[in-house]
């Protein structure tokens, strides 16, 4: 935990720091939850709310960003303390790029139900959900105990993402194939899967920033691969299922 | 004689209190019995011991929930100040986390331990619980706004649980206040399960019951004295009545699993006994497949917390997997081994087949509900869909990791590691 100064509202000012990088990551992982029910259940209305929630996190962003320059501004932080206050910027931005995600899977909701698609098609992306909230969530908690030796799990995770996007890619392709009619909700997912995949990087970027707030070192530099749609591609000859 | 006197008063005394305190119950039993004299009921004789007895029973001494109270007020003034607020806390089954004006975490109970994790004291409660109501809870309490309040929170990941939240301040100038997670997972869970199992359960067992109609359909109509195609439609018709209620024994185990997220803690699982114990049960369908079940099991104890019914389960159905699928193969490989070198130490069981392997494509999601990799197969094995779903769930509630890999043409082999606390 942070260390205690001789002027007690410079701690306070940094708890204040963390608490509202805590409170924009409790919005940002409730807005992609709940997008995704949206998208799952059908349901336009929950998606419209997570349409407006979404200036709670740009709000969030830009208090934090203007607290933490007064900070540096006013107390010439060093070593944890800078370290403390630059990571909540980054992470603040990641939040904020997270519920933006969240947000674009929410707009497409109406698109994608248009015409009822069986739930197999959603299943899928239900389950890279859940695997990039449970990374967003992990990290997060991580934030809160900072217990970095804990962060290696999010490369394993990462692997699974991309992993299951992967898979997800080649269905969605698929279904196309099948049926033109399915070309329109199955782009639709696909952004949606795409952008799900994306909220876990900004995940990842977040434990970086925490290992590096802890620590003052970078993490070690051994990237995941990346997923691997860019070499997928289904001929036209492929027997559909 | 004053003391008689004075015993005579208080006697009149505590008589006067009882009918004082008893005083709407005589009222309300006089105008019944009234009440029913007058509309003939009754005669006079009745009437008169009837009114004599609820008088009687109004003198009996009837405030002892009072003098208890007040005992035990007595009690409390001597024993609670010996007593620790941490035994006490010990002592609620609920997540309980008592925490200062600060929102950090001063103690919590070994039952939030289990339920949340990671959560030592010194950490800071908003941090940890990030969802907005329980934010927006926590400010209520802190600002003094409110002395205590209430939330329905519910959490998603790892596996969903809801709960009813409350907050308030300990005593008084204390600078304490306590968090109280009551459980609602179950009754929301059963409200859910109700919903998944409906739309599951009718999806898949259409297929079934969609043939079934039809060939009784046709029994009824051309092939009514046709004795072979009858022989042959009941047949199939009997798989298809069969397959249906595996499918519901499977949607039944899910949904039990998911009834109860969290394990009972202390309870630990001899795994060379279960994993055993396992490999006899499957014997036969072994031998029908004709495959060699080889064990690999390390030397020494191997044992870890958990459910010893759920975990057999887990095996089972994975070698259950590696017998039908890995069939070509000829042969299957159960191993545990000891594993320190991981972030949770713990014991690693695996189970290879030397089967065809599964795309790489169809790893990741083999998981899921009613994923199949190839459809025909799956039939034709008597799969249902649920298997490796049921197995992912119980290692949710183990905190076990499943690891897959697999390569195309050289068999599989499912990797569950289980960490030994």
């Amino acid at each position: 935990m942070q260390s205690v100064h001789i002027m007690s509202a410079y701690d306070e000012e940094l708890k204040y720091l963390s608490k509202r990088i805590a409170a924009m990551g409790g919005h940002a992982e409730r807005m992609v939850e709940q997008a995704v029910a949206a998208l799952v259940n059908a349901d336009p209305g929950l998606a419209q709310k997570v349409i407006r929630d979404d200036t709670v996190l740009d709000e969030g962003q830009r208090e934090i960003d203007d607290k933490a320059i007064v900070i540096i501004a006013k107390r010439q932080p060093m070593a944890t303390d800078l370290r403390e206050i630059v990571g909540a910027i980054r992470i603040s931005a990641d939040l904020e790029r997270v519920g933006d995600l969240g947000k674009n899977v929410a707009k497409r909701v109406v698109a994608v139900i248009d015409g009822r698609q069986p739930t197999s098609l959603f299943r899928g992306l239900e389950a890279l959900a859940n695997l990039a909230l449970t990374q967003l969530k992990e990290v997060l908690d991580v934030y809160a105990s900072r217990s970095v030796e804990k962060i290696g799990f999010v490369r394993d995770r990462d692997d699974q993402i991309d992993a299951m996007y992967t898979s997800l890619f080649r269905e969605l392709l698929t279904y196309m194939m099948e049926d033109p009619r399915n070309i329109t909700p199955c782009t639709h997912l696909l952004f949606c899967a795409k952008n799900i995949e994306r909220i876990g990087d900004h995940a990842t970027n977040i434990a970086e920033t925490i290992y590096y707030i802890v620590t003052g070192d970078q993490m070690p530099a051994d990237r995941p691969k990346g997923d691997k749609t860019d070499k997928i591609s289904l001929s036209a000859s492929m027997p559909a299922k | 004689m004053a003391d008689r006197g004075a015993e005579d008063k208080d006697a009149a005394q505590t008589i006067a209190t009882r009918l004082w305190n008893g005083r709407w119950l005589i009222l309300a039993g006089f105008v019944a019995v009234l009440a029913v004299y007058f509309l003939g009921g009754i005669s006079a004789y009745v009437l008169a011991p009837a009114l004599a007895i609820l008088f009687g029973a109004a003198l009996l001494p009837a405030g002892g929930a009072r003098q208890s109270a007040d005992a035990a007020a007595a009690i409390e003034a001597i024993g609670l100040q010996r007593l620790s607020g941490e035994y006490l806390a010990a002592a609620v089954a609920d997540p309980l986390i008592i925490f200062d004006h600060a929102a950090t975490i001063v103690h919590a109970n070994a039952a939030a331990f289990a339920a949340f994790g990671g959560i030592a004291p010194g950490i800071s409660l908003p941090l940890k619980f990030r969802a907005p109501e329980m934010q927006a809870l926590l400010d209520s309490v802190l600002s003094g706004a409110v002395a205590s309040d209430v939330v329905d929170y519910t959490e998603k990941l790892p596996v969903e649980r809801a709960y009813r939240v409350s907050a308030s301040s300990v005593g008084h100038g204390t600078d304490l206040y306590v968090l109280v997670f009551k459980d609602q997972s179950e009754a929301r869970r059963i409200d859910r399960m109700r919903a998944d199992f409906i739309a599951n359960a009718s999806h898949e067992l259409r297929t079934p019951l969609a043939s079934i109609a039809g060939f009784i359909e046709t029994l009824r109509g051309p092939a009514r004295n046709d004795p072979a195609a009858r022989e042959q439609f009941l047949q199939i018709m009997q798989n298809q009545t069969g397959r249906m209620a595996r499918l519901i024994d499977d949607l039944l185990s899910l949904s039990r699993l998911e009834m109860k997220p969290y394990l009972k803690p202390g309870t630990e699982v001899d795994l060379r006994q279960t994993v055993d114990g396992v490999i006899d049960s499957l014997a036969p369908l072994a031998r029908e497949n004709n495959v060699a079940i080889e064990r690999n099991f390390a030397k020494g104890p191997l044992n870890v917390p958990g459910d010893r019914d759920e975990l057999f389960q887990v095996f089972e159905n994975l070698l259950e997997n590696a017998c039908k699928y890995g069939q070509s193969g000829g042969r299957v490989l159960v191993s545990i081994s000891r594993d320190d070198e991981d972030v949770e130490p713990g014991i690693d069981v695996t189970i290879r087949d030397f089967g065809p392997g599964i795309p790489e494509e169809h790893i990741p999601r083999i998981t899921e509900r009613f994923y199949r990799i190839d459809v025909e197969t799956s039939r034709t094995q008597k799969g249902t869909g649920l298997g490796l779903s049921i197995v992912k769930h119980i290692l949710t509630r183990h905190n076990a990791r499943l690891t897959i890999k697999s390569e195309v043409g050289k068999g599989a082999a499912f990797s569950v590691h289980l960490p030994a606390h």
